[in-house]
This record gives C-alpha cells, sequence and structure tokens, in this order.
C-alpha cells in the first residue's frame, strides 16, 4: 500500500505546485483562521455574566469550561484535518470527462491503521481529565464531617423542586426560604436536592453544571460562587429547572444572591429571628395580613422556621417575600405585578398548583399585595 | 422438495424442520424471535430484582413470606417433564410417526394444562391470603408482570400446540406443517427455560430472602 | 405479463396495495406514509420555531408546546425516519443481495400495517383530548403526573408501531441469512445491505426493552400497577434505564441505514469501489455493538455516582473510533476518484462536514463532568439535530433522489433536486449552529418562552429563519415529485450509468419477481465488475425456471386494526362501560386472524416457465 500513499503525496504536491490551487488554500487558511476567531470569541464572549455557561463563576463551572475548551480544541483539530481533505477532494476529484475510469484502489492497511489509533490516543488525552473531573465533581464527603453539635462542617442547603417554584432549607440554620436561593461567595456549598411532584433539575449555568432532583431518591453536589465573577453579575445568578416537568416548566425559574461570608452570617441571624411574621406598616397592610391569614396561610408559610413538615409547606414561604428579585420567578418585583400574579396566575404560569385555590376580590388582593411587599427580614 | 408431497418412513427427511428454503427461513426466524424474547425476559427479572421487596409500608408481604417450595416445587417439575414429553413427540416427528407425535405433544398439553392450573391457584392464593396484588406494591406488580408474562406463554403455546394438533389430525405430516411442529415445541423449551429462571431468580432466591 | 395482469381502477389499485405482500410495494407504503408523518412532523417543528422566534411569544401556549414538542419528536423518529429507511430497505435490500422477496412476504407486510396502525392511533390523540406532553423520553414521573389521556396515546400507540419494527427487524436478518444469490458471500454485500442487518440486529435485542417499559407505563397508567411510584415502592429511574437501553441503540438503528445509503452513493459516482471496505463493514458491526453500552450517558445528571459516569463517558468516546474510521474510508472512496456531482452526491458530500460536526459534539457530551451543564440545554438540542438531521435526514433525501427512479421507473428533476438541496443545507445549519451557543448561554430544552433580557433574542430568530429555509425546500421537493411523476419519464435498468450494485441490473421498476434468473455474483459490486469486463448483464446462476411467489392477505389489516381497536378499550376502560368489551373484542380480532392465518395453507402460485419467456423486461408497475 506504500504506492497509495506516494500517490496521495504526489497528488497533494500537484495540488499545490497548481497556483490557482494554491491561491484557493491561501484564501482558505485564511477564511479558517477567521473561523477559528470567530468560535473561539463566540465561546469566550457569549452571553450575560448572570446566566452564560461561558461566563464561568466558580469553581465547577470553571472546571467544565476547561473541559469544554480541551474538547473544543482537540474537535477543532480534527475538523480541521476532514476539512483539508474534504476540499482538496472536492475541488481535485470532480469528474471532467463522462469515460474517464479512476485508478480502482481497495484500501491502505497504514491509512486505516493510522486513523484508528490517532483518534484512540487524541480521546485518551480527553478522557483522563474528564475521569478525574467526574471524580471531583461528585466528591460531596465535607457533607458528612459532623461537629460536635452534629452540625455539617460546610454549608449544606436542602433544594427541594416543585410544581413551578424552589425550596430551599438550611438544615442546620434551620431556616427555609423560597424562590431566591442565598449563598456566601468563595467557599463550597453543598446541596442535596430532591423532587416533591416530578422530576425537576437545578441548574445554575454560570455557577456549574446541573443536577437533577428526583422523585426516588435524594442527589448531592457542589457548587462554588467566585465573589469577583458575583461582582460582574451584580450579585445575582439566574437559575433554571433543566428537565420539562409540565406547561411551565420554562418559567420556572429561580434567583442566586450572593454575599460574602459575614453578610450571609447576617442574613442568617436575621432570618433565625423572625419568630412572628413580619408585622403590617400600613393599614391596608394590616388589612391584608387578615385576608392572608384567612385565604392563603393554609400554603403560604411566612416565618422562616423549618419546623413545620415537608408535606405541609405545600407553597412558597414568603417571609422574606418584599426581599424577592421577581414576583413567581419571573415577573419584575414590584406591587403592581403581585397583584396581577395574584388576581390570575393561570395566566403567567399556565398549570400552576394556585390558580382556584382561593376567591378574593379585588380589594383584598390589593390589601395582600400590599401586605405582602412589606414582608421584609433585613434592615 | 415441495412442501405439499406425500411421504413414506423412507423417504422423510432426516431434518424435516430445514428442509424447504420456506422452513429454513422460519426456524432461523424463529431462533431470532426467541433472541428478542431473552432480552425481554431478561428486562423483566432485572426490573423484578430492582423492585423485589420495595413495599409501601411493613403491613405488605415479601417475598419470604409468599412463596412455599412445595408447590412451585411440583410446577416445576411438570414444566421440565412436559419439555421432555414434547422432545419425545419431536422425536416421533423426526421418524414420520404422526400417530405418536400426536400422543406425546397430548400429554404436553395436559402436562401445560395443570401447570397453568396451579398457577392460578397459586395466584388466588397470594391475593387472598397475603393481599399480595397486582396494585398493592411495586413488588406486587413486578412479580405479577414477571411471572404473568410466562404464564401468559404458556397458555399462548398450548393453544398453538392445540391448535396444530387439531387442524392436521386428519392430514398427518407434510413438510409443510412439520416446521411448524417443531416451531411450538422450540418455543415450548424457551418458555422451560425461562421458569426455570423464575424458579430460581424468584422462587429459591426469594425464599431464602 | 399477461396472466398475472393487474386489474385497474382506483379502489383495485387500494385493494392491491393493502393485501399485498411484495416487498417492492410494501416499500411504497412505508415510503407514502413515513413521507406523510414526516410533513407532520416539520410542521410541528415549524410551530416550534414560530413560538420561539421572539421571546414572550404566546403563538401557541404552554400546554400546546410540549404537546407539539412530544409530538415532534415521537412522529419523526418512530413514525418518519424509521418507516423511511424501512422503505429503502425493502426497495433495495432484497435486489442487492439478489432475491426474489424477503424471507417473510406475510409479516413484512404485518410490520408495515402494525406501524401504520400505530402511528395514526398516536396522532388521534390531537382530536381526542390532546396529544403526549412529557417529551418523546416519556419520563416516568412527569407522563405519569399527565393528565388526559395524551401519554396512554403515546404507550399505545408506539406499542403497536414498536411489535411491526421488531418484526421488521427479524424479517431482514432472515432474509440476509438465507436468500443470498449464489455467490454473494457476507463480504460481497453491498455496505447499505450490511448496514441494515446491523440495524435489524439492534431492533431485535433494542425495541424489547422498550416494549416492557411500555408495557409498565399502560399497567402505571391504566391496570393500576406500581412500577413508577415512589410513595409505593416504585422508581422512575427504572423507566429512564429501559427507555435508553432502547433510546441509545435506537439512533444507531437511524443512522447506520444512514451510512450505508451514503457508502453506495459515494461509491457510485467515484466511480470507485468503497476504500477500506471490510474496514467499513467491522466499524458498522463494532458500532452497533458499543452502541449497547453507552446507554446511561443520556442520564449523567440523573445522580447515578461518579464511577458509573466515568466509565459511561469513557465507553462513549470509543465510539468515535469507529465513526471516525468511516469519515476517512469515504473521504478516501472520493480521492482518486472521478466524481459527479449529482443530488445524491451532493448530499452525501454535505453530509461528511455536517455529520462530523455532529460528531464532535457528541465527543464533547460524552465528557461527563462537562456534560453537567449541556445537559438538557439547547447545545443537546443542536448536537442531536446535527447528527439527526445532518445525517439521517440527509441520507433520507439522497436515498429518495438516488432510488426514486428504481422504484418508480422515473428520475427526480436534477435541477429542483440541486435547489431542494441548497436551500436544506443553508436552512439546516443556520438553524441548528447558533443552538449549540444558545444552550451553552443558559438556555434549557424544551421551554415553550424564553423571557427577554437574557441574551437570547438573536439566536433563537436566527435559528427560525432558518427552518423555514429547510420547510421551503421540503415544498420544493414536494412540487418536484409532483412534475416527475406526472412527465414520468422511464428509464432503463442503470438510470445513473454508475450503478454498482445488483438492484441496477434489472429494470427499473423490477418485475414483481425481481429476477427472472437468479445472478451469479463473482465479487464486490457485482453489477460494476460485469460492466467493466463489457458485459451487458449478470450471468445467470440457475436455468430458467418456475418461480415460487407468496399469495397477497388482507389479514396483516385486519390484525393491526384489532389490536388498533384494543387499544381505544385499553385506554377508555376506566371511564366507559364499552372499554372492556372493546378491548377484548380488538383482541379478539387479532386472535381470529392470526389463527385464520394459521390454519389455512398457503403454499403460493408459481410463475410458470412460459410466462417468463414471454416477459420481455419491461419491468413491472410501480
Amino acid at each position: 500500500m506504500k504506492e497509495f500513499i506516494h500517490y496521495i503525496f504526489l497528488t497533494l504536491q500537484e495540488f499545490f505546485t497548481k497556483e490557482g490551487f494554491l491561491k484557493a488554500m491561501k484564501r482558505l487558511a485564511n477564511w479558517r483562521l477567521l473561523f477559528m476567531f470567530a468560535v473561539m470569541s463566540l465561546l469566550t464572549g457569549c452571553g450575560e455574566n448572570y446566566l452564560s455557561a461561558l461566563k464561568p463563576a466558580g469553581e465547577v463551572a470553571q472546571i467544565q469550561y476547561d473541559l469544554m475548551k480541551l474538547s473544543t480544541a482537540i474537535m477543532v483539530g480534527v475538523i480541521a484535518v476532514v476539512t483539508v481533505i474534504f476540499i482538496i477532494v472536492v475541488f481535485r476529484f470532480r469528474r471532467k470527462s463522462d469515460d474517464e475510469m479512476p485508478k480502482q484502489v481497495e484500501g491502505s492497511h497504514t491509512l486505516e491503521i493510522l486513523w484508528t489509533v490517532i483518534p484512540i490516543l487524541l480521546l485518551l488525552v480527553l478522557a483522563v481529565p474528564t475521569v478525574a473531573a467526574t471524580f471531583k465533581l461528585a466528591d460531596v464527603s465535607p457533607m458528612d464531617k459532623k461537629d460536635k453539635n452534629g452540625k455539617s462542617e460546610a454549608l449544606v442547603i436542602n433544594v427541594r423542586s416543585n410544581l413551578y417554584w424552589w425550596e430551599f432549607e438550611y438544615p442546620d440554620e434551620k431556616i427555609v426560604t423560597s424562590q431566591d436561593l442565598v449563598v456566601p461567595t468563595d467557599e463550597k456549598v453543598y446541596f442535596t436536592l430532591k423532587a416533591s411532584d416530578v422530576k425537576h433539575s437545578f441548574w445554575i449555568p454560570a455557577a456549574g453544571g446541573k443536577m437533577d432532583t428526583n422523585t426516588d431518591n435524594i442527589n448531592k453536589f457542589w457548587l462554588k460562587f467566585d465573589s469577583k465573577s458575583a461582582e460582574e453579575a451584580e450579585n445575582v445568578f439566574y437559575g433554571k429547572c433543566a428537565e420539562l416537568c409540565g406547561p411551565s416548566h420554562a418559567l420556572m425559574d429561580f434567583k442566586v444572591k450572593t454575599l460574602p461570608r459575614a453578610e450571609f452570617d447576617r442574613w442568617v441571624k436575621d432570618m433565625q429571628n423572625v419568630k412572628k411574621p413580619a408585622k403590617p406598616e400600613t393599614a391596608t397592610a394590616q388589612q391584608g395580613q387578615e385576608v392572608f391569614n384567612k385565604s392563603c396561610i393554609g400554603c403560604h408559610a411566612v416565618t422562616p422556621a423549618n419546623t413545620t413538615p415537608e408535606k405541609a409547606r405545600v407553597g412558597p414561604n414568603l417571609s422574606n417575600f418584599g426581599e424577592r428579585e421577581r414576583v413567581a420567578g419571573i415577573l419584575e418585583h414590584n406591587k403592581d405585578n403581585v397583584k396581577k400574579w395574584i388576581k390570575d396566575p393561570e395566566s403567567y404560569k399556565p398549570g400552576n398548583k394556585m390558580t382556584g385555590k382561593y376567591n378574593l376580590t379585588d380589594d383584598e388582593i390589593d390589601a395582600v399585595s400590599e401586605y405582602l411587599m412589606g414582608l421584609k427580614v433585613q434592615e | 422438495m415441495q412442501a405439499e408431497e406425500k411421504f413414506t418412513y423412507e423417504t422423510w427427511p432426516a431434518s424435516p424442520e430445514k428442509a424447504t428454503l420456506e422452513a429454513k427461513n422460519k426456524f432461523l426466524g424463529f431462533w431470532l424471535f426467541l433472541g428478542g424474547e431473552t432480552v425481554l425476559f431478561a428486562s423483566l427479572f432485572a426490573t423484578y430484582l430492582a423492585l423485589k421487596d420495595k413495599v409501601p409500608n411493613a403491613e405488605q408481604a415479601l417475598a419470604k413470606d409468599l412463596f412455599e417450595l412445595p408447590l412451585v416445587f411440583v410446577m416445576t417439575m411438570l414444566l421440565l417433564t412436559s419439555s421432555l414429553t414434547s422432545v419425545y413427540a419431536m422425536y416421533h416427528m423426526k421418524n414420520y410417526d404422526f400417530k405418536k407425535m400426536q400422543l406425546w405433544l397430548g400429554i404436553t398439553v395436559l402436562l401445560g394444562l395443570s401447570f397453568l392450573g396451579f398457577e392460578i391457584y397459586e395466584f388466588n392464593h397470594y391475593v387472598h391470603e397475603f393481599h399480595h396484588t397486582f396494585s398493592s406494591s411495586a413488588f406486587g406488580s413486578a412479580f405479577y408482570t414477571l411471572v404473568g408474562f410466562h404464564g401468559a406463554h404458556v397458555a399462548l403455546g398450548l393453544l398453538w400446540i392445540t391448535t396444530l394438533m387439531v387442524r392436521n389430525a386428519k392430514r398427518g405430516l407434510s413438510l409443510y406443517n412439520a416446521p411448524k411442529f417443531y416451531l411450538a415445541s422450540l418455543y415450548w423449551h424457551f418458555i422451560d427455560v425461562v421458569w426455570v429462571f423464575i424458579f430460581t431468580v424468584v422462587y429459591l432466591m426469594g425464599m431464602v430472602g | 405479463m399477461s396472466t398475472y395482469a393487474q386489474k385497474k381502477g382506483f379502489g383495485a389499485t387500494i385493494w392491491d396495495y393493502m393485501t399485498t405482500v411484495d416487498h417492492k410495494k410494501i416499500a411504497i407504503l412505508y415510503l407514502i406514509a413515513g413521507g406523510i408523518f414526516f410533513i407532520l412532523g416539520g410542521l410541528e417543528a415549524m410551530f416550534i420555531r414560530i413560538q420561539l422566534a421572539v421571546p414572550d411569544n404566546n403563538f401557541v401556549s404552554a400546554g400546546l408546546y410540549n404537546e407539539i414538542l412530544t409530538m415532534h419528536g415521537t412522529t419523526m423518529i418512530f413514525l418518519a425516519a424509521m418507516p423511511l429507511l424501512f422503505a429503502f430497505m425493502n426497495a433495495i435490500m432484497p435486489l442487492q443481495i439478489g432475491a426474489r422477496d424477503v424471507a417473510f412476504p406475510f409479516l413484512n407486510s404485518l410490520g408495515f400495517w402494525l406501524f401504520f396502525f400505530g402511528g395514526l392511533f398516536l396522532n388521534l390523540s390531537w382530536f381526542l383530548g390532546g396529544a403526549p406532553d412529557a417529551g418523546w423520553t416519556s419520563y416516568a414521573s412527569l407522563s405519569l403526573d399527565s393528565a388526559g389521556h395524551g401519554i396512554d396515546f403515546y404507550a399505545l400507540g408506539l406499542q403497536i408501531s414498536g411489535a411491526g419494527t421488531l418484526i421488521g427487524g427479524i424479517n431482514f436478518l432472515v432474509t440476509i441469512i438465507n436468500m443470498r444469490a449464489p455467490g454473494m458471500t457476507y463480504m460481497r454485500m453491498p455496505l447499505f445491505t450490511w448496514s441494515t442487518f446491523v440495524a435489524s440486529a439492534l431492533i431485535l435485542f433494542a425495541f424489547p426493552p422498550l416494549t416492557i417499559g411500555l408495557f409498565f407505563m399502560i399497567f402505571d397508567r391504566m391496570f393500576g400497577s406500581n412500577f413508577f411510584d415512589p410513595a409505593m415502592g416504585g422508581n422512575t429511574v427504572l423507566w429512564e434505564h429501559l427507555f435508553w437501553i432502547f433510546g441509545h441503540p435506537e439512533v444507531y438503528i437511524l443512522i447506520l441505514p444512514a451510512f450505508g445509503i451514503f457508502s453506495e452513493i459515494f461509491a457510485t459516482f467515484s466511480r470507485k469501489r468503497l476504500f477500506g471496505y471490510s474496514s467499513m463493514v467491522f466499524a458498522t458491526v463494532l458500532i452497533g455493538f458499543l452502541g449497547f453500552m453507552v446507554w446511561a450517558h443520556h442520564m449523567f445528571t440523573t445522580g447515578m455516582g461518579p464511577i458509573a459516569n466515568a466509565i459511561f463517558a469513557v465507553a462513549t468516546m470509543a465510539i468515535a473510533v469507529p465513526t471516525g474510521i468511516k469519515i476517512f474510508n469515504w473521504l478516501f472512496t472520493m480521492w482518486g476518484g472521478s466524481i459527479k456531482f449529482t443530488t445524491p452526491m451532493l448530499w452525501a458530500v454535505a453530509f461528511i462536514p455536517s455529520f462530523v460536526a455532529g460528531g464532535v459534539t457528541g465527543v464533547m457530551l460524552a465528557t461527563a463532568a462537562a456534560d453537567y451543564q449541556y445537559h438538557d440545554s439547547y447545545f443537546v438540542v443542536a448536537h442531536f439535530h446535527y447528527v439527526i438531521v445532518g445525517g439521517v435526514v440527509f441520507a433520507l433525501l439522497a436515498g429518495t433522489h438516488f432510488y426514486w427512479p428504481k422504484m418508480f421507473g422515473t428520475m427526480l428533476n436534477e435541477f429542483l433536486g440541486k435547489i431542494t438541496f441548497w436551500l436544506f443545507l443553508i436552512g439546516f445549519h443556520l438553524t441548528f449552529f447558533i443552538q449549540h451557543f444558545l444552550g451553552l448561554m443558559g438556555m434549557p430544552r424544551r421551554i415553550f418562552t424564553f423571557l427577554p433580557d437574557q441574551g437570547l433574542e438573536t439566536g433563537n430568530l436566527i435559528s427560525t429563519v432558518g427552518a423555514v429555509l429547510m420547510a421551503v425546500a421540503v415544498i420544493v421537493l414536494l412540487i418536484n415529485i409532483v412534475i416527475t411523476s406526472v412527465k414520468n419519464e422511464r428509464v432503463g435498468n442503470d438510470p445513473w450509468e454508475d450503478g454498482r450494485t445488483l438492484e441496477w441490473s434489472i429494470p427499473s421498476p423490477p418485475p414483481f419477481y425481481n429476477f427472472k434468473q437468479l445472478p451469479l455474483v463473482r465479487g464486490l459490486d457485482a453489477y460494476w465488475l460485469e460492466k467493466v469486463e463489457g458485459k451487458k448483464g449478470m450471468t445467470p446462476a440457475e436455468p430458467l425456471g418456475d418461480i415460487h411467489m407468496p399469495n397477497n392477505s388482507i389479514l396483516p389489516v385486519v390484525m393491526s386494526l384489532g389490536l388498533f381497536i384494543a387499544a381505544f378499550g385499553a385506554m377508555y376502560r376506566t371511564e366507559h362501560a364499552w372499554g372492556l368489551p372493546v378491548l377484548i373484542g380488538g383482541m379478539l380480532i387479532t386472535l381470529l386472524a392470526m389463527f385464520a392465518r394459521s390454519v389455512k395453507d398457503d403454499h403460493g402460485f408459481h410463475i410458470h416457465k412460459e410466462d417468463l419467456e414471454n416477459d420481455d423486461d419491461k419491468g413491472g408497475k410501480a
């Protein structure tokens, strides 16, 4: 099969001596450079700081981003080789006359071994860091290290997904919040994940890849949020549900507020200090509280303690509703939107479990909204 | 070789189940079908093992409470014996002895029917004595689906063999129906093999807990 | 053909197709039914893209969107791609091995009608209370939670059509093993036949887990079992495993025959035998084998633990090796060849960069740790459309143009064909390339809308524009088909003039018995070998004699109809009193038809030597 390789080299040589082809190749090389540049810039400059996996904001996302870059580099190499052969073939071997008969070749063992062995080597280069990273990201052993009070040494947050909303329980701190996950920066945060109705998937693209919340078992993983990246994202990251879960799957968003450790501790303190629902400050809000206690409190708690069992926590905890980023995870946070949401949740989140559970007049809705906007735990 | 041709003991080919192209196709196709069936039962076994003893509360019966060796031992013996009798039937088919083949097939059917009878009794027993039903737990669903699928195979096999016996009672053997008899008996063996696995995985392993 | 002349008239033609057991006619049935479902699935895709063209769009509602996306996936995979491949397998494979029909003509017909009634049942859901809405993967917790009968339609419909596919797979396997012409050894089989063989083996071993999974779902939803109910001890991850043990081989069931079609096209229009034929065969078998070892890479984020994730990651990467072998073999088939850019060849050539792009993102997805980011994002959507459209759909469109003259005896218009090609190619890359980035920028898949100001607007709009181009391309193809059929210019045995394999040695379309005398095969590319030696056709391997043919039968339609009726009974059993009787009645119809098939002798008939001598090679009627 030596002959055949020789033949290929000859063809290649011929290809490059022909002036026209030379020009074409040059232009092509330029294009390729341009293309590579475009791809690379796309890879580095894409998306929003608070959302994009291409703007890694912590160790996990960074490990994954590095793997992406390594695999992309290898793959672009493969594509380049294929493209060069492809272009030569397509331009060089067009049929010129209808009765030409090409030289018949059966194959080439040398070549075939070449394009079997080289990919295997390339894949090994990729496989080793993949396996290492897979084990590293799955290491949740610090969760099990307990101090003498039985608390984990690391911060653990229990994530519970529900049809179109998220609950975040801090078991060691004994507090519960919903929709807005609050985390400290620059340390590993450990999560336990489960779903209470159907399967969802917990994803904060900028901070790292997702993990499913199953109905059968508890999954565990960790994420880290860098203070510098958090600043660039104005301390709020977007979180998403990544597993089809029903009509409003697309709207099952949550937000992640990042705080430096000291501020995070203060937030925890403030939350723990709320023993009774926040006092309404206006007359309307007062009236709103009464309506709330009649119609809403069956599902929504307004104190953050995690004393009620999970099964009883059927709606998002609203203790710090006034400090939320969004209404229902999607609407801009103002009283007007709260009213709209309470009036007709179905039109904003089809298939949600709140629709039809209450019957309120417009005045009552107004009052409840005012009350809710006043629910704050921090100064 | 024509499918409709009449034969004598001397002219009957050594492997009548593969004597024509149609027969060869059926022979191979059926083996492949059994390959698919194997994967089907493998999936059922895997499910059963995954869901074994998975019950919602402590009052539900578990495998070790349910199964009794004497009953399933008798059932196993019945089915194993029926496999043997179907081998006799095929021996006579190859020797162009139609009457003896029919006789042994008849015995096979009787043994299969009594197996089914025991199985119905067994299921009835679990439902009434232990409230172990198809809907009572994931374990129940997996158990009845696996064993029930096998039971349905037995019933279908019996229906098939009986149909062949009745249809050909007056016609005797030909190269057209010999492959059919052969495949029915192959199917019967397969059912038997599956039962051996059920006996081991469900009952024996179930009783040791 | 005097003795066997067909009855004329529309009704008679319909009856003929309903009862036919001829593999070439069944191929046409698969082509028409698969084509209709392809257009349905394409319409659904258009609705998806229109809805996602701009943020906060309300072209379709959230619930309806989920139904559309589910039916798009399910239809395209089960009711379009596979049946269309089955069309070419049926039309071409028996001819390529020099057979007069498939091994089980009756079962061939049964396979088609099961698929057809299953597909019909599934699509009737649109008119009977809503389509399934849990995605084509129909993960158990959501599919059990789903109200209405949508998921019931999914489970029952796929069960029926799946049975048809399984039957088809067994039939092709036996055909290839037992029915090859004299001299057609395994290592002389054309690559399309080889890939049909391997894909059929995959069907045989991959469909039973789906059958079981679907049974569990049917039982859970309709008969009170608890396989997937955690409260009763069940486990939803069980469904994920069963589904993907089927689901991953399924993508190879689709792509291998596509590889086969392209292999034929590359060799034909390069006027060169396939480079490294034996390594191509080896790679096909290896891909089929490895295809069963990697299912859990669809479940990296399910929480299987790092050991399982790492093993499945490395196993998945291994598949890239045989696939790479194939890519280079195709390139070197063209290298040094004499390439003619016909429409099929354009598709084949465009397939290489498109599929390589899909292949490399496949390797990227295999890196488990990074997959946590890709998984269930638009990156995955981009990836599988690159392999399934860039691989399978390209092959189907290439095959349509390539084999059209063999199936119908007339050539599709090359000019229109090239317009279809360019529109589709540009539209395809426009639609899907950008989706890689949308996914990485944080867009999850299967969302019915996205909010403004998340950086996702431009990408989605570009994607929709591309989809419109693809739709126009398909319309041009339909116009092409109409024009071609109206003109109906007849062609000879070898209309592409570079035909290499046995199907090009006989008339287009072939007579219903295919080969008057079985051909003697003397090597790979048997017909090409004869042509090179200056011969006009194949050397016969047997003297002219009577040909045995199977009888037509309506029973396959009856059997499938019975299951179709029974499925309605199963679904409405708990709501209507007529449910149970209908369920039993439908099963009885099927069982009685099987009984009738069993007790009624069917010896077929013979075409006599004299009639064959009078038949002047004009070919049959399509």
